[in-house]
């Protein structure tokens, strides 16, 4: 099937083109980095995680929303999902890609990075994040290209597929609950020390993932005469507007017990991503961005008429999806480091290369995705419109 | 029986990929057997069942007195001086009291008091989160306590510098072995009686486990003129005990249950 993604018209190759030189600028931007050390990027002993991580934990949500689409189509029967079904798979394998990237971009010795395997230990959280993750890149590389393997061949999908569909549920969930217990489960981390974490990952994850989904089914509609279908696309809507409430209904839990306990050291983060902290005040308009973009993103996805008309909900979906990637992409990961365990304030901001690296990184994940995406419209255009099979 | 192509190529696949599998799986179990990075112990070593410290922040009253000891580690330890507070990496430095023990928050206490200064440096935990997070066993819990790094295993996820609250751990950011623009080594002058490190990996302080192997005191313990004591916390009849048993000691944020085998006796005053 992967012949399909070797045609294409001047737009598709240019797009391909431009995507590979972002990947070599990054790329030779890591070499810099692999020679110098990390000591290029802006991180320091005081806030020793950064861009590289923040991305890989938000990229994690994004990569678990898939399920979003599997439970309804494959528990519920929902077929109107059948055709934005795959475009979730997809999404879902550059993701996972991107996430395992971004983790090997953040290491110190990436040459040693098989000591993971050559010695695992039970006890890290970190291991059990790196078994999940390959086990759901796994699983849903299986599960995407055998269905559209079986779609192009206009035949039922194989039988021993059902089990890993149902398989891949608990499993994305897992991803996410592994990746917030990377950080729930530190000593002195306060921002990070709450029992809400992976309910607050889940949630956020369920709204910035189908908002991407939705965004890019648009764009492969307006390239192409795939059609994922108006329903299905106000259905996943609802499911943005209902994981975004709930994520910013956790949020304001975290501030209501950290500010009516009053403990200094829970209100500190918090205090210091929203208005700053003896003066430091880096992340602060990053934060009230967020927070004015969640609120116009959840006014207009709430609102039946605004969220039903498609040249608003774009925006909607924009909203929401820029307010996660600031709380989780940027302000959950450094939040947590500010104040350091002496309660000082050391601030970190992304350098040149750094950020270079993390597009080129993105420039990766897209070039699969495309790739991916060109192949599934293919199949579907090859067969014709009609039920999907699986 | 005859077997087709297929069939073949099957029971050829799975029995590779089991040979390797079981081949790693032994390989992981003997290598973990042996706690990896250590030197052998002499017939002089000292042993102890839970090493500790107890430091007398009162025999600390010059700035040099600081130094001394903080230079005692560093030059031994081969730790590199980058000249950025970014790229930082300290074994043992000082810091003041209230930055040391924030839960000491008092709202009266006097300027002089939380400005004093206090020495700090890896609390080698009995219940070290670092080791806890560690995927590697990079860091380890030794037998007598020590909290300590392989730095040929250590891959510099850092998860260990998230972990620890204490802020006892660094990362090389640099090459340590590299110089700087002005062609100044990073490492003054080297030690070649300890190893040196690479970039990439994080590294701390490791209670001297290479001069207690050999009988010798911890190099800070040494020169600190009675300012640090070190002892079997585990055995009632040793100095660190003896101390603990007769003055007011205090640990680095013992309500996390980290168990921190470092003890101030705070001193600073005549009826401190």
């Amino acid at each position: 099937m992967l012949e399909k993604a070797l045609t294409g018209g001047k737009g598709y190759w240019g797009w391909i083109f431009f995507l590979l030189g972002i990947i070599g600028l990054g790329f030779i931007n890591y070499l810099r980095q692999f020679n110098y050390g990390l000591g290029i990027t802006g991180l320091s002993r005081d806030v020793s995680w950064g861009l590289y991580i923040a991305q890989f934990t938000f990229l994690v949500g994004v990569a678990a929303s898939a399920v979003m689409l599997v439970i309804p189509y494959y528990l519920h029967n929902y077929k109107k999902f059948g055709k934005i079904l795959i475009l979730g798979e997809f999404l879902a394998i550059a993701s996972v890609l991107m996430c395992m990237l971004f983790i090997f971009c953040d290491m110190g010795q990436p040459m040693r990075v098989m000591n993971v395997i050559l010695h695992p230990t039970p006890n890290s959280i970190m291991f059990w994040d790196m078994c999940v993750l390959s086990g759901y890149l796994v699983l849903n590389l299986v599960i995407g290209w055998t269905t559209l393997g079986a779609e192009l061949k206009e035949v039922p999908p194989p039988a021993w597929v059902k089990p890993l569909i149902y398989l891949s549920v608990p499993w994305a969930v897992s991803i996410h609950t592994v990746t917030a217990f990377l950080y729930a489960g530190l000593p002195g981390r306060e921002l990070w020390l709450t029992a809400i974490m992976a309910a607050r990952f889940l949630s956020s994850a369920f709204a910035a993932g189908p908002a991407l989904l939705i965004l890019l089914a648009l764009i492969v509609r307006k390239l192409s005469n795939f059609d994922p279908g108006k329903e299905a696309i106000q259905s996943v809507a609802k499911i943005v507007t209902y994981a975004m409430s709930v994520n910013v209904f956790f949020f304001l839990l975290e501030v209501f017990t950290a500010f009516y306990s009053r403990i200094p050291a829970h209100m500190a983060p918090i205090k210091y991503l929203f208005v700053g902290l003896e003066g430091h005040t880096r992340l602060v308009p990053f934060m009230w961005t967020a927070a004015a973009l969640a609120f116009v993103g959840l006014v207009l996805l709430i609102n039946p008429n605004t969220r039903e008309n498609e040249s608003i909900l774009p925006f909607a979906l924009i909203a929401v999806f820029v307010a996660s990637w600031i709380d989780k992409g940027m302000g959950l990961v450094i939040g947590g480091f500010v104040p350091n365990p002496f309660e000082r304030v050391v601030e970190y901001s992304p350098t040149a290369p750094e950020l270079l690296i993390t597009l080129g990184v993105y420039g990766i994940g897209a070039l699969v995705l495309t790739v991916l995406y060109k192949v599934a419209v293919a199949v579907k255009q090859a067969v014709g419109p009609g039920e999907a099979h699986h | 029986m005859s077997i087709d192509r297929r069939q073949f190529l099957k029971i050829a696949g799975f029995s590779t990929i089991l040979g390797i599998g079981a081949a790693t799986a032994v390989n992981s179990v003997r290598r973990d057997a042996a706690e990896a990075s250590q030197v052998e112990s002499g017939p002089d070593a000292l042993k102890a069942k839970r090493w500790g410290f107890v430091i007398d922040m009162s025999k600390f009253k010059t700035d040099d007195d600081f130094k001394r000891v903080i230079h005692a580690c560093h030059s031994i330890h081969n730790v590199p001086d980058f000249g950025e507070p970014k790229d930082e990496i300290k074994w043992i430095w000082k810091d003041a009291f209230e930055r040391v023990f924030p839960e000491q928050e008092n709202t009266y206490m006097t300027g002089e008091m939380k400005e004093k200064p206090f020495v700090v440096l890896c609390n080698h935990c009995a219940e070290p989160p670092c080791v806890r997070v560690c995927p590697t066993k990079a860091t380890f819990k030794r037998k007598d306590g020590i909290v300590m790094m392989d730095m040929h295993r250590c891959i510099g996820c850092r998860f260990c510098m998230a972990a620890c609250p204490y802020g006892s751990r660094s990362f090389n950011f640099r090459d340590p072995r590299g110089k700087d623009e002005n062609g100044q080594p990073f490492i003054k002058e080297i030690n070649p009686e300890f190893p040196t490190r690479t970039k990439g990996v994080v590294e701390k302080c490791t209670f001297c486990y290479e001069r207690l192997a050999k009988g010798l005191k911890p190099a800070c313990v040494e020169k600190s003129g009675g300012g640090i004591v070190f002892g079997d916390l585990e055995d009632p009849n040793s100095e660190v005990r003896q101390l603990i048993g007769k003055q007011y000691t205090i640990r680095r944020k013992p309500e996390l249950g980290t168990q921190p085998s470092i003890y101030y006796i705070i001193g600073g005053s005549e009826n401190a």
